[in-house]
């Protein structure tokens, strides 16, 4: 049997490689997807006090460390039992909105749009950004423009655009500074512009895309996002709700305390990447997509006028509940402008400049759970300390885990309907590599494990000097 | 004037200074004029090529993915720049090192785990017993430190590793 593999996968968030098996036929006759990097993160936070988690786990993700701050925040004002004051907790929503326009507009035109706008088959050492800022410089400008702007909106109100500290347990370490609500007011119009553009360029590129949106997951699964009561997004506290692939409700509202409920975690032998399943149908049958595409079919509608004009007529292309993975990306472009609504809308609120935007307290409570949705998808963060305040117990549910189950699926999927091992061409794998890209996973968000020693290595310098023996796991 | 040969890795980190070099925005245009990006995260190449100007590393060495990857941008790389905290020093990636990598996995995948209970052993890399800073493998030729280094801080250097100058990082960076 033939084996094709893409090693490393290219522009996404984290290491993976991907095995194609193809029988005599030149036929996909399996894949396999192993996501090869591990840390450790819920292991070597224990003995930590809890306010130092939102600073390390930020450090899981260099894309979405303000995700892990906010989950990780939303535990700490659990364990302290306090709810933050209500300008910080305007001001957490709007670092978060800032979060997703710069994560989506780094998935779509620096990461995808190579693919969607140079074609899956062009010249692979022209398909990525830089290849976009010569074919389509008003493109590449507003793209790096638009994620400018989520980041600028965080510098200023955190100091720092990654792994900032000024979320902290019970709210945030500083107000919003007058100057920085007035600057973020007036890029709004060419955020704006960048969101419809890149909007107008999907669109309108669509229709060559036929055979990807019917072969990238066409698989029925079911669908997690968090809503406010209304059925509208709510990043940052909305209630977890889970539909079937028919759009049913499968359990509604559900809280941070009550997810391990509804959320099992399998272990898979051949990826460090574990993959989380809907308890009630248990393993492997209950798998469900999270992040854009989910949230939309979650959801009732944005609650901002711009977006659900545009939802509108994704509903009409595509229906009420939409399974195709390729149209993650058409799901994400509707978040950044929900996103770029949803920041002039907390900035023109009164509240959002008040001074009071930290609670303090120390240990009151044992346990703490924080749920969020992170650009990818639903986020949980899970501790117990003792009453010190050491952590003692840490789980984290990040985003890209519970898509793991669907994205293996889909790969195999994309893999046996366009690879062809008699008449092999490189943009065939591409197009597996790009089915990855669709659902902007963040693959070293997804693992927090750790390795097992029984093999030595010798390390050596380059000149071959030894430096150390080091054990290997397997 | 032919383009500066410019490799990026990402070992064991979280892609965070890969984030801050896109933090330098719209400089990232004219970057684009005279480097020529021909390995990393951003662009599709799918083995480390031969006759690279300047690689720059962000993350540990954690895993035998890592080790590998380490040498061969050594040998194939004039100037290797340790990126971020992660490849100075270990940092974050290095926190893993006091623990017993045994129970810890197990810890995860066993006791983390509610269906299908077992330690990943199959088509995964080996992962190092301690991840440890690049110069402990290989040598380096500059050290950018910073968790992560600030976009002004590796434009600059960027800058200077173009015009064939070692770049004097003063106090332009520090660590954290």
């Amino acid at each position: 049997m033939k084996k094709l593999s893409i090693h490393p996968v290219t522009r996404i968030e984290g290491h993976a490689r991907i095995d194609i098996f193809l029988d005599d036929n030149g036929r996909v006759a399996e894949t396999q997807f192993h996501v090869t990097q591990v840390r450790g993160f819920e292991r070597f936070v224990e003995g930590r006090p809890y306010y130092e988690m939102p600073g390390i786990t930020a450090r899981i993700c260099g894309i979405c460390p303000i995700s892990h701050q906010l989950a990780s925040a939303k535990a700490c004002d659990a364990i302290m039992a306090v709810t933050p004051p209500p300008a910080a907790l305007k001001l957490r929503e709007l670092v978060h909105a800032a979060q997703f326009v710069q994560s989506h507009a780094l998935s779509f035109f620096h990461l995808s749009a190579p693919d969607l706008l140079l074609g899956f088959d062009s010249d692979p050492a022209r398909r990525n950004i830089f290849g976009i800022i010569e074919e389509n410089s008003e493109l590449a400008k507003a793209g790096i423009g638009l994620r400018r702007f989520g980041q600028e909106l965080i510098e200023g109100l955190a100091q720092e655009r990654v792994h900032p500290g000024w979320i902290v347990p019970g709210g945030v370490n500083a107000p919003l500074r007058p100057e920085v609500r007035e600057k973020t007011l007036a890029g709004l119009p060419v955020a704006r512009a960048a969101a419809d553009l890149a909007l107008e360029v999907f669109k309108g590129a669509l229709e060559k895309y036929q055979e990807e949106i019917a072969h990238f997951g066409s698989e029925p699964t079911m669908f997690a996002g968090l809503t406010n009561d209304s059925g509208e997004p709510d990043w940052y506290d909305g209630l977890l709700q889970f539909r079937e692939a028919s759009g049913a409700l499968a359990a509604a509202d559900i809280r941070a305390c009550d997810y391990a409920g509804f959320i099992g975690e399998a272990a898979l032998r051949d990826t460090y990447m574990k993959a989380p399943y809907f308890k009630p149908v248990g393993y492997p049958a209950g798998v469900y997509r999270v992040g854009p595409l989910a949230r939309l079919n979650v959801m009732t509608a944005f609650g901002t006028p711009a977006a659900d004009r545009e939802l509108a007529e994704y509903r009409q292309r595509f229906g009420e509940c939409v399974k195709s993975s390729f149209l993650y990306h058409y799901a994400r472009l509707l978040e950044l402008l929900h996103g770029i609504e949803k920041i002039e809308l907390l900035l023109n609120e009164p509240s959002i400049l008040g001074k009071h935007v930290r609670a303090r307290a120390s240990v009151n409570a044992l346990e703490g759970m924080g749920m969020i949705e992170a650009p990818r998808g639903v986020l949980l963060h899970h501790y117990k300390v003792d009453e010190s305040g050491a952590v003692r117990w840490c789980n984290l549910i990040v985003a890209t885990g519970h898509n793991n189950l669907a994205m293996n699926h889909d790969i195999g999927e994309v893999a046996r309907h366009f690879i062809d091992g008699n008449d092999f061409k490189e943009g065939m794998l591409n197009r597996v590599s790009a089915l990855v890209r669709a659902y902007d996973p963040c693959l070293s968000c997804s693992t927090h494990a750790n390795g097992m020693p029984d093999v030595v290595v010798a390390l050596r310098s380059s000149n071959g000097e030894l430096i150390r023996m080091v054990d290997c796991h397997h | 004037m032919r383009k500066v040969r410019l490799a990026t890795a990402w070992l064991d980190g979280c892609s965070g200074c890969h984030m801050s070099m896109l933090d330098v925005d719209e400089a990232l245009i004219e970057i684009a004029k005279r480097v020529e990006v021909v390995y990393g995260p951003l662009v599709d190449a799918q083995e480390f090529p031969k006759g690279v100007d300047v690689a720059l590393v962000e993350g540990a060495v954690s895993s035998q993915d890592d080790l590998d990857l380490i040498h061969t941008i050594r040998q194939r790389s004039k100037i290797v720049v340790a990126l971020g905290d992660c490849a100075v020093t270990g940092n974050v990636a290095a926190m893993r090192n006091p623990h017993p990598a045994r129970k810890l996995l197990e810890r995860i995948y066993v006791e983390g785990a509610q269906a299908n209970r077992g330690v990943p052993n199959a088509g995964v890399p080996a992962l190092l017993r301690q991840a440890v800073p690049v110069q402990e493998v290989v040598k380096v030729d500059l050290h950018v430190p910073g968790c992560p280094p600030p976009a002004r801080g590796i434009a600059y250097v960027l800058g200077e590793l173009v015009e064939g100058r070692i770049p004097d990082l003063g106090c332009k960076v520090k660590f954290g």
